[in-house]
């Protein structure tokens, strides 16, 4: 029973990662009908801008503290970031622990504006040619993406700890009457679970209450006619680029915590993205975040000792048989449109 | 000739002169000068362009005439391997079995993939074809460790069984042959300071790559071919018509998938060793790029695509900072330093970048592919002539 | 002139230097040329340094590189001499090897066995390496070490460090100098035992690919040997990235010690996990909880930050050695890269310093002559105290150490303490336990 609990939490865990990546994905393939892979390069990129907000927050001065020495025998240098001499060491140091939520208002921006200029810059040419050349010229847009990450930030995970208020976990067991470390969960991940779940509500609340949203989803309907009617969808059609790489970044941001962000953590999701997306159903918004969490709570159920040590090997294919069955139960996922990416 | 027509014929008859002189053409400059660096005129990387030339035209009877685009073709090649290497270790050290096994296992095993992911269309496709090529790597690189080595791959060993061959005299290594004919034989011709390298296992692989080229020039040609492209292009019509798709695009399936298992087969007998990471998303997503760089559905594209990308991945990557210290150091010493930090970013362990700019040129400005890329210099050169009569085989546009 | 000589590419290379006239055209085959392949005749010898460039270990791979820079450096007369000046064997001049000065290819494994075989293949037929070396796994290794051994080239491992690179997959012509899973697990248990008592519950979560097995293999072993109990252990996909759902179940199962066979990523990904799931400030069955991770690398350590204060493990070199060969060592590499070593690059360096020094003991770049000036061959001065490379199975055996992350580093190299060096008997063991065949050397042509 426990165990079982616990597996459910993580499943949604996983999922909400799962789901808000394959929203950003589903809002490009939906408006815009490109098959995006330079999607999971963005999540990387949202996992860099924290990286990079906290290496600007902790910018430091050298000072050299001659009672020690470092591994050349030499003086050792200590590095003191400025924060620490403009607000004193606890405030500074506090700052430098609160770096990756702090990054969330950092990201927001920064990820529009590359959002944008994609689209202006590149994705535009791109609509009316077929699928297969938006396949190359994204993936070359990923490579070339994370080859310059790479080349400034190196290609070891670089450490990005959550604040320090949040280490350590909370104990769901004893609030519902089991004993003390049955079922513990970090604090940092249900927070990412509640962060997920607002995000996703907002992208919703977004498209169905606002006259932006309800213009673009008559778009994403029935391009032609929108814009017969005078509207410029195309320019409402770019920001919903941006909003779903800010999407995307902030999942970045937000992951960084839990998994040290390198340079070909997008790489890792893509695929798995896209099997999400597709399993919940081409263009269909609802139905990529129900695969995500279904997937997410399968995979979690699949990994545990119990299920491996009867069918061993589950955990390493379960994404995809769950994927196969779907798809042939379900000729287009879970609530996928007709029509779409068919051909 | 061979049941084709004048234009066909020169086509084949072009590809076999370039195949049969590959080891000059490769091979342009003199060794010790600092573009001998370029040269891609040794066995492994010539025997490599054919492989994969054999993998990316049988991807492209099913992707460039159906239009269908599979993810998982890696799997095909690697199962194909596996095949391979296992008949090496049971039965001979001779290629021929070897080859043949690994096409009818990576038949039957594509026939059982395509029966059931062909129920779809589009990405869905796509999507469950990537699934089984995922699920295959995975298990071989686990739980399926005793049949496929895992981690550590599979390499022929003294003491395998080996019921056909006598035993090894003691210190061989066992080495693929064919009838004797061993793989890794080259003859070396030196002109001058030119090295020019023949290699017995290249010349098979070729000769194996002409025959699976002419068989594709046949299918494109076929009264098959035209039902694939029908499929490609209204395939509601085709039914409309009373004919069912399923059993042409199956075949075309199975086909392109004996296709990759030959070319597994084949990288095996090159060089004996197997390993799961070949049947990884990122090996099937590279034979997609292969044909959309090169030109899908166009005869020749695929082929120039793989070629592209081997290169690339084979002779970039060995570049360092000190091979380009030394192309410029004629330069003054800042000058040298400037433009070698230039330079640096895109070879090397940055040749991954080069590669990414390249697919974007490519596919921004010439939407046909690299095929594309030769009609037009053709058509520079040639204006005089009516462009219908183009060198490089270009078919039908690409889509 | 001899006929010989006039078809090895080493003379090309020189004769297009020297400007030699054009020589009417000789045709002959790779065979009946040279008495073994790539045997250098000019003034230089070409080494081949296989390392990934690209991919998650493309760090590591640099770092390795950077080594062997610094060994051609030193090989050549250039620099301190850096380890040569320590090494047991006088054999080296610091005039190249055997006279010849030391040129080297490098090329990208993407810690992919085809690539790396792809990339060793153009070293050995494009570019006439003599030997090859290098890797940052044991996939890698295994696969060039086949092909080294069929193509006729020595082979000296990088970093690997499953059993079977010179187990059950060993060959005449590889040489491995990085410890292996049965060595850390042997010299773990006790340390182990000292600190964490011997009556512990071992969880094992164990990457699911053969090294993953050779390690949860040897820890539990000899863990078990010094009285724990292994209440479970759950294989983890190598795409893992994300491992809560493997470690929530952790302190259901009772266990009180966590042992992670995860390496690079893997590891980086498990540990963040495991810490941030609070289970080091558990307690259970009145213990406190623990985690060990039995491979350290120092890239490792690196990636996964503040996490790895006080975890146990184990390592086959680290900078902070006090010997005088892994003074010199961290002294010239921390002079001209400004950063002290890692353990891939200390044995990388180690290993082409080897390789010379054997080839000029043997008086000829002949692999099989190399070998056998390598097999059984005892030296010291090399960082890790006196070491022997067995004749058996090409394996060095030295002390190992067993390594904790350090609480309060002074820089973002300093993470890891060492604990205890373990001396070389207690992790010796018997060649034939892992099977395979080690065959005789191939001398190619």
């Amino acid at each position: 029973m426990e165990a079982i609990i616990l597996q459910i939490l993580n499943g949604l865990d996983k999922g909400s990662a799962y789901a808000l990546i394959a929203l950003g994905l589903t809002l490009i393939f939906g408006t815009l009908g490109v098959v995006n892979f330079a999607h999971g390069a963005l999540f990387m990129i949202g996992a860099f801008c924290a990286v990079t907000l906290s290496r600007i927050i902790s910018t430091s001065h050298t000072i050299i503290d001659e009672t020690q020495t470092d591994f050349l025998g030499n003086p050792l240098k200590v590095e003191v970031p400025y924060v620490m001499d403009w607000f004193g060491e606890a405030t500074g140091a506090a700052i430098i622990d609160w770096a990756v939520p702090l990054s969330i208002l950092f990201a927001i921006p920064v990820m529009i504006a590359i959002g944008v200029i994609m689209e202006r810059g590149l994705i535009k040419h791109f609509y009316k040619r077929p699928h297969a050349d938006q396949i190359l010229v994204t993936f070359g847009l990923a490579i070339v993406l994370q080859e310059i990450i790479k080349y400034y930030y190196g290609a070891n995970p670089i450490p990005t700890p959550a604040p320090s208020a949040f280490v350590g976990s909370f104990d769901f067991g004893t609030m519902l009457g089991f004993e003390a470390n049955q079922i513990i969960y970090p604090y940092w991940r249900i927070i990412y679970f509640a962060f997920a779940a607002i995000i996703i509500g907002a992208v919703f609340a977004f498209l169905q209450f606002t006259t932006f949203g309800m213009v673009v989803r008559a778009g994403m309907a029935d391009r032609e006619t929108v814009q017969l009617l005078g509207i410029n969808i195309d320019r409402r059609f770019t920001l919903m680029f941006g909003i779903a790489a800010a999407v995307a970044g902030l999942a970045g941001v937000m992951y960084t915590p839990i998994n040290s962000p390198n340079y070909h953590m997008g790489m890792d999701f893509l695929v798995l993205s896209f099997v999400v997306v597709v399993v919940g159903g081409m263009g269909s918004l609802p139905g990529a975040v129900a695969a995500g969490f279904l997937l997410g709570i399968l995979e979690s159920f699949a990994s545990m000792r119990e299920v491996l040590n009867v069918l061993p090997g589950l955990n390493q294919i379960i994404i995809y048989l769950v994927a196969i069955i779907i798809l042939l139960t379900r000729p287009r996922g879970l609530m996928g449109r007709k029509g779409v990416m068919e051909e | 000739m061979f049941g084709l027509d004048k234009k066909d014929t020169r086509l084949l008859l072009l590809v076999a002169v370039l195949v049969a002189l590959a080891p000059f053409i490769l091979n342009p400059f003199p060794e010790g000068s600092g573009m001998a660096q370029f040269n891609a005129g040794y066995p492994d990387l010539m025997q490599r362009f054919v492989i994969f030339g054999i993998f990316a035209i049988g991807f492209n009877i099913l992707f460039g005439l159906t239009g269908y685009l599979s993810f998982g073709h890696a799997a095909f090649l690697g199962v194909g391997s596996y095949a391979a290497i296992w008949m090496m270790k049971l039965l001979t050290m001779n290629v021929i079995p070897a080859v043949i096994v690994s096409v009818i296992v990576a038949g039957i095993f594509s026939l059982a993939v395509g029966w059931i992911s062909l129920r779809r269309s589009g990405i869905y496709f796509s999507i469950l074809t990537l699934a089984f090529a995922q699920m295959s790597y995975s298990l071989a690189y686990s739980v399926l460790t005793p049949i496929t080595g895992g981690e550590t791959g599979l390499q022929p060993k003294v003491n395998d069984a080996r019921i056909l061959d006598g035993a090894l005299t003691d210190g061989a290594t066992p080495k693929a042959n064919l009838f004797g004919l061993e793989m890794g034989s080259s003859i070396e011709w030196s002109v001058g300071n030119w090295l020019f390298t023949f290699n017995a296992g290249y010349y098979v692989a070729a000769i194996v790559m002409l025959l699976a080229f002419y068989l594709s020039i046949r299918i494109f040609r076929s009264p098959f071919g035209m039902m694939l492209r029908a499929v490609k292009s209204n395939q509601q019509r085709l039914n409309y018509t009373g004919l069912n798709a399923k059993p042409y695009t199956l075949a075309a399936f199975v086909i392109s998938g004996m296709y990759a298992g030959l070319a597994g087969g084949l990288m095996v007998a090159m060089d004996t060793q197997v390993g799961a990471e070949r049947m990884f998303w990122t090996a099937s997503g590279e034979v997609v790029l292969m044909s959309i760089l090169g030109g899908v559905g166009t005869l020749i594209g695929p082929v120039l695509g793989a070629g592209a990308i081997k290169y690339m991945e084979n002779i970039l990557s060995k570049i360092n900072s000190d091979i380009l210290h030394t192309w410029f150091a004629f330069l003054p010493d800042g000058l040298e330093d400037f433009v070698v930090t230039l330079i640096y970013p895109f070879i090397g362990k940055g040749w991954h970048l080069t590669l990414g700019l390249i697919f974007m040129l490519v596919v921004i400005f010439l939407p046909g592919g690299l095929v594309e890329g030769g009609q037009r210099v053709a058509r520079l050169f040639g204006r005089k002539k009516k462009s219908t009569d183009t060198p490089d085989g270009k078919t039908t546009p690409a889509e | 002139m001899s006929k010989m000589n006039l078809t090895r590419r080493g003379v090309l290379k020189t004769g297009a230097i020297a400007g030699a006239g054009v020589a009417a055209p000789t045709i002959f085959t790779a065979q009946s040329a040279a008495a073994f392949t790539n045997e250098p005749t000019g003034s230089s010898v070409t080494l081949g340094f296989n390392v990934p460039q690209t991919g998650p270990y493309a760090d590591e791979g640099a770092d390795e590189l950077r080594a062997y820079e610094l060994a051609v450096e030193h090989l050549n007369g250039g620099g301190d001499g850096g380890l040569m000046n320590t090494f047991s064997s006088k054999a080296l001049q610091g005039n190249g090897i055997l006279g010849k000065k030391v040129e080297y290819v490098t090329g990208d494994t993407q810690t992919k066995s085809d690539a790396a075989r792809a990339s060793a293949r153009s070293m050995i037929e494009k570019d006439g390496a003599v030997m090859i070396t290098g890797g940052s796994s044991s996939g890698v290794a295994v696969a060039v070490q086949a092909l080294c051994q069929e193509a006729g080239v020595i082979f000296m491992a990088g970093l690997t460090h499953s059993n079977d690179t010179t187990g059950k997959d060993k060959k005449a012509n590889g040489f491995r100098h990085f410890f292996n899973s049965y060595m850390s697990g042997a010299a773990l248990a006790p340390i182990l035992a000292n600190n964490y008592g011997t009556d512990r519950k071992a969880y094992h979560l164990t990457a699911d690919y053969n090294w993953g097995y050779t390690t949860e293999e040897a820890v539990r072993t000899s863990t078990e040997a010094m009285g724990w109990e292994t209440v479970a252990a759950v294989k983890t996909p190598l795409t893992q990235t994300d491992f809560s759902s493997y470690i929530a179940p952790v302190l259901q199962s009772g266990a009180d010690v966590l042992v992670l066979n995860h390496y690079g990523g893997n590891m980086v990904n498990s540990l963040t996990n495991a810490v941030q799931f609070g289970l080091r400030d558990k307690l259970v069955n009145d213990k406190n909880f623990e985690i060990v991770v039995p491979l350290y690398s120092r890239l490792m350590a690196k990636g996964a930050g503040a996490n790895v204060k006080g975890i146990f493990g184990s390592t086959n070199w680290h900078w902070s050695l006090q010997d005088e060969g892994s003074k010199a060592f961290v002294k010239s590499f921390g002079t001209k890269y400004g950063f002290p070593p890692s353990q891939a690059a200390h044995t990388c360096y180690v290993q082409a310093l080897l390789y010379a020094d054997a080839v000029e003991r043997a008086g000829s770049f002949n692999p099989c002559a190399v070998g056998e000036a390598l097999k059984d061959f005892e030296f010291d001065g090399m960082g890790n105290g006196p070491t022997l490379y067995r004749g058996e199975d090409h394996q060095c055996f030295k002390d190992v150490l067993v390594v904790k992350g350090k609480e309060n580093p002074t820089s973002e190299f300093d993470l890891l303490e060492i604990v205890e060096v373990t001396p070389v008997s207690q992790v010796t063991y018997d060649a034939s336990i892992f099977g395979g065949e080690l065959g005789s050397c191939n001398p190619g042509a």
